[in-house]
């Protein structure tokens, strides 16, 4: 039996809540968020899965019960398998999974993204920042619920603020985004410029 | 004609004009008084006589050294900077252009080159380094990024440097070559010719 089989049966066995999760290539649990550091420590431990691959959210729509969800995947170096263990957050609206930096050192700026796109906290983590947007910034941009174009906010940096007089706008998608699928747009028709105009400078340039 | 001018002058031969006889003491000439001392034998401008004086207007000459040296401070933030590093490389060698010299600090700068998307947590940075340049100074929003955001009609892009600094030349392009790179530095050197330097530098 894959050694990764072996650990997902050993998980099944000695904790309760894991559950098969479906899954089209690596063996893959369903685990409780509070026994994350543990069933994750088990299988670094014990079942040589020694490399913490990624950390991903999921948002899976704002009607949805529950709404967020942590994927890791774990990598066993010497047995050349995967095992994804993916957890539900409880609370939807303040998302919360214990971190599990302890076990790798790298988890601590996959946390870090997660919890900037998704506004997923992670317990323990010694240094919750935002990693890709800015200190303050006040929305959690891959959630269903945030626009692709973005919404008006305020730049970080107030002494440039005051000088410029601008801000972070919500982007002219100009009738976007475009996909290139083929038969379904013409993408020399589509191109922003060529058939919208509404979006022109009305502002005089600083 | 100069004789007759000046008729106390004597003509020194040629080759005792290359020895400097004046310089050691030795009479060369004599000259009434009052009468322009000079060692310009010859009746047309020659700089090597007459010392390098030129009568021009203050605009060009000042226009004339700003244009020649644009030091580029190079904000390279995507993959136009690569395209900015091909320019400044030997095929393209923008010190053709006198702008070979990158300066990395924007004190020694004069124009800013933004190479590549600017996005709002990079904007504070980005303004600063301009507000940190020292006057003149003149901005190349390099490619299509700089110039409107492009491609990304995004959260986290900045819809052109414009908005918080102003550019003089914007250069199409994803990324441009680097010729349209070029072309634009010799548009911006176009436009600083034209500027009122000597009125500008008088009334600051």
């Amino acid at each position: 039996m894959p050694a990764a089989l072996d650990a997902v049966a050993a998980l099944k066995g000695g904790w309760a809540g894991v559950t098969d999760r479906a899954s089209l290539d690596h063996a893959a649990v369903n685990v409780p968020a509070s026994d994350l550091p543990g069933i994750l420590g088990l299988l670094k431990r014990d079942h040589g899965f020694d490399m913490l691959v990624d950390i991903s959210g999921v948002d899976w729509g704002m009607n949805a019960k529950p709404r967020f969800t942590v994927v890791y995947h774990v990598f066993s170096t010497l047995g050349h398998e995967y095992v994804r263990v993916a957890a539900d957050c409880a609370d939807d609206l303040v998302p919360e999974v214990p971190s599990v930096t302890p076990l790798w050192a790298g988890a601590d700026w996959h946390e870090r993204e997660a919890y900037d796109m998704f506004g997923i906290r992670f317990t323990g983590h010694p240094d919750l920042r935002r990693i890709l947007m800015w200190d303050g910034y006040p929305h959690f941009p891959l959630r269903k619920d945030f626009p692709l174009a973005g919404i008006d906010t305020v730049l970080p940096d107030a002494e440039v603020v005051a000088e410029t007089k601008t801000g972070a706008i919500a982007a002219p998608m100009m009738g976007g985004p475009f996909v290139a699928s083929s038969g379904e747009i013409n993408m020399s028709e589509a191109e922003p410029r060529a058939k919208d105009e509404s979006w022109t400078e009305k502002r005089p340039k600083p | 004609m100069l004789r007759r001018r000046c008729p106390g002058l004597k003509l020194v031969p040629p080759q005792n004009l290359l020895a400097r006889p004046w310089r050691q003491g030795t009479v060369g000439w004599f000259l009434p008084k009052n009468t322009m001392v000079s060692a310009n034998t010859e009746l047309t401008y020659d700089s090597k006589i007459e010392g390098d004086v030129i009568v021009s207007r203050a605009d060009a000459v000042i226009n004339w050294i700003r244009s020649s040296s644009m030091w580029p401070m190079p904000m390279g933030l995507a993959c136009c900077a690569i395209e900015l590093m091909a320019t400044g490389a030997s095929r393209f060698d923008i010190a053709r252009f006198g702008a070979e010299v990158m300066r990395f600090s924007p004190r020694q700068a004069d124009v800013m080159i933004v190479a590549g998307t600017v996005t709002y947590k990079m904007s504070s940075a980005v303004r600063r380094i301009y507000d940190q340049m020292a006057e003149p100074k003149w901005v190349i929003a390099m490619g299509a990024c700089a110039s409107t955001g492009g491609m990304y009609r995004s959260y986290a892009v900045l819809q052109g440097v414009d908005r918080i600094i102003p550019v003089d030349v914007y250069v199409s392009g994803c990324p441009p070559r680097p010729e349209a790179l070029l072309d634009a530095l010799i548009k911006l050197q176009e436009k600083v010719k034209r500027e009122p330097s000597a009125s500008k530098l008088l009334s600051a």
